[in-house]
């Protein structure tokens, strides 16, 4: 027999991990978004010497898995002196793997821009930051917007990995209930619906984003 | 006094030496039309003279002032050199008349309503006033270069260079945009064209350059020249595409 009830003296734990995972989602989307935009401009348009230690990043962060640059970062970097919180490492961590991971995205739609958009912009007069800001990054993210609003819930999902140094989220809070009262199925089908339902929270939320950003495609 | 010079320009593509040699002088008020098969140099030259494409050796100087690839002197230059390509390159996130408003607001500082008169006054030279809130995709090919015209035009270029904008054109549509070129011609503003199209040349243009294997290879007043040619190569080129 299934008891689901047994779960609700545990619903403020649910709610404070769901919290947790909704704070960190939304700070490590706006960084590594951020992070993976400033890396795609250096690896498209950066001079060569930029443009390697961009690579290197990347690569280093593409080929690792993301539970090992978690542990390097809080159980490896007090080595160097460098003591984060739990929730600070994670949030690092979750930030480099997005700004990696987006870095190639985003590099995608830059390449996608022809050289005349850029070449216009330059004979009118426009800085190279202008011409960034102004002409090229609205199309270039129309382009990779699907793959980038995508890895970023990918990001999310993968973020139930911190729970592992005790980053007090939602699977944390899964894992608590299951050991308190032993009701694991009960408890991590719960916790499922959640991550199922931020997730499409996050897609809405992705699309109504878009629907503002590049109304030009469905204007007039 | 000339508007633009261009004293012995050479140009290289890594081994391939593109402009050999190129000798140019034009004056404020002509309209200069240059021709000749593709691969002679026209594009190339005409995108030397602002700056998008940097040459060896010789120099070159527009309004006095030398052309240079450098950022800086480049954005000086757009203020007295406007350009138009042949693939529009309008801004497609932008409505027609926010592509004309962006470079006098940001570029120049002018106030919004300020760059808005301005825009709104281009648009109605070119004859699509009524398109200032359309976006570009919604333009036929025709539309969308006369609206490039205007936002070259509202920087208020001294010299305008037109890189073959009416080759990705449908042939209905050529006419319209020649009639624009034409206006603008007759209003005395300077023109430098790369262009196919002969008669445009012949019966605007005030002078053509011919030119052949990255050299200007004949010119002269673009009636006499096109009627009689004298190198065997302009006959040729001529006899090619009449």
């Amino acid at each position: 027999m299934l008891y689901f009830s047994d779960l609700l003296q545990y619903s403020d734990v649910f709610l404070s991990g769901l919290k947790t995972t909704v704070e960190l989602t939304v700070l490590t989307t706006i960084l590594g978004v951020a992070l993976g935009t400033v890396c795609a401009t250096v690896r498209q348009y950066g001079n060569r010497a930029s443009q390697r230690v961009v690579s290197v990043y990347v690569e280093l962060i593409r080929n690792t898995p993301f539970i090992v640059q978690l542990f390097f970062i809080f159980f490896g970097l007090p080595a160097l002196g460098m003591m984060l919180s739990p929730w600070q490492a994670s949030m690092i961590a979750l930030t480099i793997n997005l700004g990696a991971y987006s870095a190639e995205i985003i590099r995608a739609g830059l390449a996608s821009i022809s050289k005349g958009q850029m070449e216009a912009a330059k004979v009118l007069g426009l800085n190279f930051r202008q011409t960034l800001t102004r002409v090229i990054f609205i199309p270039a993210f129309e382009k990779i917007y699907p793959a980038l609003t995508s890895q970023c819930i990918i990001v999310m999902l993968g973020s139930a990995v911190i729970s592992q140094i005790s980053v007090q989220d939602l699977t944390y809070a899964a894992n608590l209930v299951q050991s308190r009262n032993f009701r694991a199925f009960e408890s991590y089908f719960v916790t499922a619906l959640m991550y199922l339902g931020l997730s499409i929270l996050l897609r809405f939320a992705f699309n109504a984003l878009g629907k503002r950003l590049f109304a030009y495609r469905t204007a007039n | 006094m000339s508007l633009v010079n261009l004293h012995q320009v050479h140009k290289y593509y890594g081994d391939h030496h593109v402009l050999k040699g190129i000798d140019l002088d034009i004056k404020a008020g002509e309209v200069v039309s240059i021709i000749g098969k593709s691969g002679s140099g026209k594009s190339t030259l005409l995108r030397c003279i602002n700056g998008l494409e940097q040459y060896q050796q010789g120099g070159i100087t527009v309004d006095g002032k030398e052309v240079t690839t450098d950022d800086i002197q480049m954005r000086r230059l757009a203020l007295s050199v406007g350009m138009i390509f042949q693939n529009f390159n309008l801004f497609p996130h932008m409505t027609v008349g926010e592509n004309v408003m962006l470079a006098p607001t940001i570029v120049l500082k002018k106030s919004k309503a300020e760059a808005e008169a301005t825009a709104r006054a281009m648009l109605e030279k070119v004859g699509l006033a009524e398109k200032f809130d359309s976006f570009p995709e919604k333009l036929s090919g025709g539309q969308q270069q006369r609206v490039a015209i205007a936002r070259a035009l509202a920087m208020s270029p001294k010299v305008l260079l037109c890189d073959e904008i009416t080759s990705a054109l449908d042939p209905e549509l050529v006419g319209e945009v020649l009639k624009v070129l034409e206006q603008l011609a007759k209003e005395g503003i300077t023109l430098v064209l790369v262009t196919h199209e002969m008669n445009f040349a012949r019966d605007v243009g005030s002078r053509v350059v011919f030119m052949h294997q990255g050299k200007v290879w004949e010119q002269g007043d673009s009636k006499t020249l096109l009627s009689n040619p004298q190198t065997d190569e302009l006959k040729q080129f001529i006899g090619a595409v009449l």
